[in-house]
């Protein structure tokens, strides 16, 4: 598709499509900071929806081993993308999710 | 291992937490603690949430209820995991507005309510009393385990000295470490270090107890899962309810408990320290009840029916000889226990001192002023001190009068619900700006009434205060309030049904409630700074008109931060004002920011309060309001001028617009008319110059000669005559004619213009009856048109005999005469042309005009007031002319006269 912005800029050194990549990386970091919990509530409502259902499998060890699989996963995604996020940049508001 | 051992064990623990934290003070004073800002020190500050509840109760819960217990755990892991939401905003809030506790919190977001504060304050403190209880009663029944184990024998007396002796120290602790400096902001580093350590004493018990029972009483995890399918806990069933509603109420709780808020929110010393503890804490969370199962059930095989199961922890390795370990779990619980209530001492009896203490001693005592009365910093202090030495003293009363039977958790889960009474408050003051300080009181009494009912009384036991028959058949007999089944809704688990109707009765007032009211200009800018925390760090309310001296505000400010914080600060002020000496000017900017750091030590609403007293002016008087609303009123009017004088422009520049088409309309009207001119000119000149070159040349038979000055003069004849058009209708276009006006009879002005016309050939009808009609106006000129148009009748009418009918008439009072051929008439495309300049139908040739005759008659009617049309559809060629009115009326009275 051709880039309606072509013409006003030099053809040689081209920046990417994306000027502000960075903060856009940054933005969508912050999105899937906020869905941490979520998945969080969704991972430790499941052992309920299967201990209802199996008799077999949904036994305490299994309950236990799954909760704290989970627990271990949700640390890991939230300590990956803690170190990932800048809480200082204030200047990089969110420009596409701000009110 | 005797019981003195472990005394002394004890005090040694205890004696390094206080070298530890003089250490850490005064590295802290001479600026060298570094370290102690660690992101990890916070971290680990955080796990006072685990407490002796999470120590030794958890087991018990576990072995109780199975893999409930973890849903303490879960709930705060779901918060730390989902900083980015609340968490981080809280912290914000918390460092810019300076918050001291989570009842400064809800008083400065409500207009720096003091009633707000004493609300929330009370009840935390009834909230928090029960969980002091429970530590203390950990830390004897620990106790009474050793001594158990040493051969004597605990009665009531022994654990009762063991609490006294227990509540003492922490006192003794807590004073010392937790009222050193007096800015809530600045942090207790002693305190915060000393919890650290303890956090990690704590965790490394529990770690160490858990591997001896995985590894050591069980064969590895493997056969520990296969241990765990076969015990007793395997049986149990989870409610889903109870495990969602649990982990609502542990994420509630882990924000609204004021211990948890002191060091999330107050001791927080750097915002970045939130992304490494938004997974270090739910990891140290998940360690800690790693091995919480295993214990419980492995407890449950070795030790004997009826064996405390809260006590697990302790009394495992106990069973199993090993002195050591036990010895280090004793330390874990030891520590678990101290740090929380050392925490929620501070916490609480900073809240205490700032809403209760300082608004009952400003109301009493200090009325002429902060300044006058005695030393606001000693007033303080010592209320936080005695604040400690009362929440602790309302602890043990508690531990003694509830005898220390009930389970850990039981009461644990009570003393939530009762916080958690403030996440409506909190959730909407920070998130909504709607909210309003009616609703939130409103919320808050009703639902911690409703606690108080459902949970706490009940929690008591059965008939220690409300009677077995008013929870079975509702007080005075209505059943529809007994505390465990609301409006007749039974079946429920108790405190999910205390939580449920008190949040919802909760939350429903306090959104009601600020619907319906009103809030004070105060408590909306509050909530604008708060709820817009991260759009922009704006300036606080503005102090109006300050009468107060900088002096006065040095002195009350170092009554209340001493006098070394007081001075750097106004020495701050100074120099950011560009004074390199003295005081700084009292500008609204300094106050509010002097503002902020009283705050940071008394609260934001005693701080206000204190600076209200030296301005002597509510923040936000009625003057000023007035003040403002005549600034927008102005604005606004400025505005409308603004849109007006544009709305105008655009009138202007359509009618330029309009003007500037209408230029050039004339224009190729102009470039049309001198073409046409040049044509008309042209054409007999050529003739007449061509002619007369003839002539000159002589050589020419008479007849020829006098055909050529016939042409000749006949050319020279039209010129003239078009020459005279044009200057006649020059002139009346200009408006430059001037009118002669006669009087004379309509039928006489006929005679002479059809004599003038001289048409021969056609044959004029006329019936002179109706021309009767006296005329006044200029009649020569009303005569040219007459000519005009019978000369036009004469000329154009194709009719083998040409007839023209000149009818006079009286039209709405109006004398008309239309001149109508037997003609084809005009065809209606043409119609509309037949008066503009030029405008020749057909052939010029017979015409022999230059096409202004009409364009001449229009012009003088409508001087002479009347006017000329064209009427189709009359058989032929037909115009009316109109005469003019005045001389229309005037002619009808000369008719009557002349009838007479």
């Amino acid at each position: 598709m051709p880039d309606p912005d072509a013409p006003l800029r030099p053809v040689q050194g081209r920046p990417g499509l994306f000027l502000a990549r960075d903060s856009y990386r940054q933005r969508r970091l912050r999105d899937a900071a906020r869905m941490l919990p979520v998945l969080g509530v969704v991972i430790w409502l499941v052992p309920l929806l299967w201990q209802r259902d199996s008799e077999g499998f949904g036994g305490m060890a299994a309950a236990v081993v799954f909760v704290f699989v989970g627990w271990t996963v949700l640390i890991l995604l939230t300590a990956l993308i803690a170190q990932r996020l800048t809480t200082d940049g204030e200047a990089a508001v969110d420009s596409d999710t701000a009110p | 291992m005797s019981f003195n051992q472990l005394i002394i064990v004890a005090l040694c623990y205890v004696a390094f937490l206080f070298l530890v934290a003089f250490a850490a003070e005064r590295r802290a004073a001479r600026g060298q603690g570094g370290w102690l800002r660690l992101p990890i020190v916070y971290t680990l500050s955080l796990s006072i949430y685990c407490t002796a509840w999470t120590f030794y109760g958890a087991v018990g819960y576990a072995a109780r209820s199975g893999l409930e217990f973890v849903t303490i755990y879960l709930g705060p892991t779901l918060v730390m995991v989902g900083w980015w939401w609340i968490v981080r905003r809280l912290v914000r809030i918390g460092r810019t507005q300076r918050i001291t506790s989570i009842a400064d919190l809800i008083s400065a977001r409500f207009g720096k309510s003091t009633t707000l504060g004493v609300i929330v304050t009370l009840m935390a403190i009834v909230a928090a009393t029960p969980y002091i209880a429970l530590q203390l009663q950990s830390v004897t029944l620990s106790f009474q385990v050793f001594a158990r184990a040493g051969g004597q024998d605990w009665g009531g007396a022994e654990i009762n000295r063991a609490a006294i002796w227990i509540a003492i120290g922490l006192a003794t602790f807590t004073v010392l470490f937790g009222t050193r400096n007096l800015d809530a902001n600045e942090r207790h580093h002693g305190v915060v270090i000393a919890i650290a350590v303890e956090a990690v004493v704590k965790l490394v018990a529990l770690l160490a107890v858990g591997i001896f029972v995985v590894w050591g009483l069980s064969d590895g995890p493997v056969a520990m899962l296969a241990e765990i399918e076969a015990s007793p806990i395997a049986d149990w069933t989870q409610s889903g309810s109870r495990w969602a509603g649990l982990i609502f109420l542990s994420a509630a709780a882990f924000l609204c408990l004021p211990r948890m808020f002191q060091v999330l929110v107050v001791e927080n010393a750097d915002e970045r320290h939130l992304q490494t503890a938004s997974w270090a804490f739910p990891l140290y969370l998940m360690l800690m009840s790693l091995f919480v199962i295993p214990i419980a059930v492995v407890g449950l095989r070795i030790m004997p029916n009826g064996a405390n199961p809260d006590l697990f922890v302790l009394t495992l390795p106990l069973s199993q000889g090993h002195q050591g370990l036990a010895m280090l779990s004793f330390l874990g619980g030891f520590s678990s226990a101290t740090s929380m209530v050392i925490v929620a001492t501070i916490a609480l009896s900073t809240m205490v001192s700032n809403h209760i203490v300082l608004p009952l001693w400003m109301r009493s005592g200090a009325a002429p002023g902060a300044m006058m009365s005695g030393d606001v910093r000693h007033v303080v202090v010592l209320a936080r001190r005695l604040s400690i030495g009362g929440v602790l003293a309302l602890g043990y009363l508690y531990f003694r009068l509830s005898g220390g039977g009930t389970a850990l958790a039981a009461i644990g889960l009570v003393s939530f619900s009762g916080v958690v009474q403030v996440l409506p408050a909190m959730l909407g003051g920070i998130f909504w700006r709607g909210g309003t300080r009616t609703g939130a009181i409103l919320g808050l009494t009703t639902g911690f009434v409703i606690w108080v009912w459902c949970l706490f009384l009940p929690s008591f036991g059965t008939d220690a205060i409300i009677p077995t028959g008013v929870i079975l058949n509702g007080p005075f007999g209505w059943s529809w309030l007994r505390p465990e089944a609301l409006f007749g809704i039974t079946g429920v688990d108790p405190v999910l049904h205390g939580l449920f109707w008190s949040l919802l009765v909760n939350t429903g007032l306090f959104f009601i409630g600020s619907v319906l009211s009103f809030p004070t200009p105060l408590e909306r800018l509050q909530g604008a700074q708060f709820v817009n925390i991260f759009d922009n760090t704006a300036e606080g309310p503005a102090w109006a008109r300050s009468v107060a001296t900088a002096e006065d505000l040095l002195i009350m400010s170092q009554r209340i931060v001493g006098a070394g914080q007081a001075q750097a600060f106004f020495t701050r002020a100074a120099l950011r004002q560009g004074k390199v000496d003295g005081l700084p000017d009292v500008t609204q900017a300094f106050v509010a920011s002097l503002e902020r750091e009283l705050s940071g030590s008394v609260g934001a609403a005693t701080a206000h309060a204190m600076i209200g007293q030296l301005t002597q002016g509510a923040a936000v008087t009625v003057d000023d309001l007035i003040a403002l609303a005549d600034e927008t009123a102005q604005i606004l009017e400025y505005s409308n001028r603004l849109e007006a004088k544009s709305a105008e422009q655009d009138r202007t520049a359509r009618a330029l617009r309009e003007a500037n088409a209408k230029l050039m309309a004339l224009s190729v009207q102009k470039d049309a008319f001198l073409s046409q001119i040049r044509h008309e000119l042209r054409t007999p000149m050529t003739s007449i110059r061509s002619f007369s070159d003839i002539l000159r040349g002589g050589d020419m038979d008479p007849a020829d000669t006098t055909r050529m000055a016939g042409i000749i003069n006949t050319e020279a004849l039209r010129l003239t005559r078009l020459l005279d058009d044009l200057l006649d209708l020059s002139v009346l276009e200009n408006g430059q004619v001037t009118l002669h006006m006669q009087a004379g009879r309509l039928s006489g002005l006929l005679d002479r213009a059809i004599d003038a016309a001289g048409a021969a050939d056609l044959r004029i009808l006329r019936d002179p009856s109706l021309e009767g009609a006296w005329l006044e106006t200029d009649l020569d000129r009303l005569c040219q048109v007459f000519i005009n148009l019978i000369a036009n009748a004469a000329k154009y009418c194709d009719a083998p005999v040409p007839e023209l009918r000149i009818s006079a008439s009286l039209i709405e009072g109006r004398t008309t005469v239309d001149f109508t051929d037997n003609g084809h008439g005009i065809a209606p495309p043409d119609r509309a042309v037949i008066f503009e300049k030029f405008s020749r139908l057909g052939d010029s040739s017979r015409a022999g005009g230059a096409g202004l005759g009409l364009a001449i008659c229009r012009e003088i009617m409508q001087r002479l007031g009347g006017d000329v049309a064209y009427l189709a559809d009359r058989g032929g060629v037909c115009f009316r002319v109109t005469l003019p009115q005045a001389a229309g009326i005037a002619a009808k009275d000369v008719a009557t006269v002349v009838a007479r």
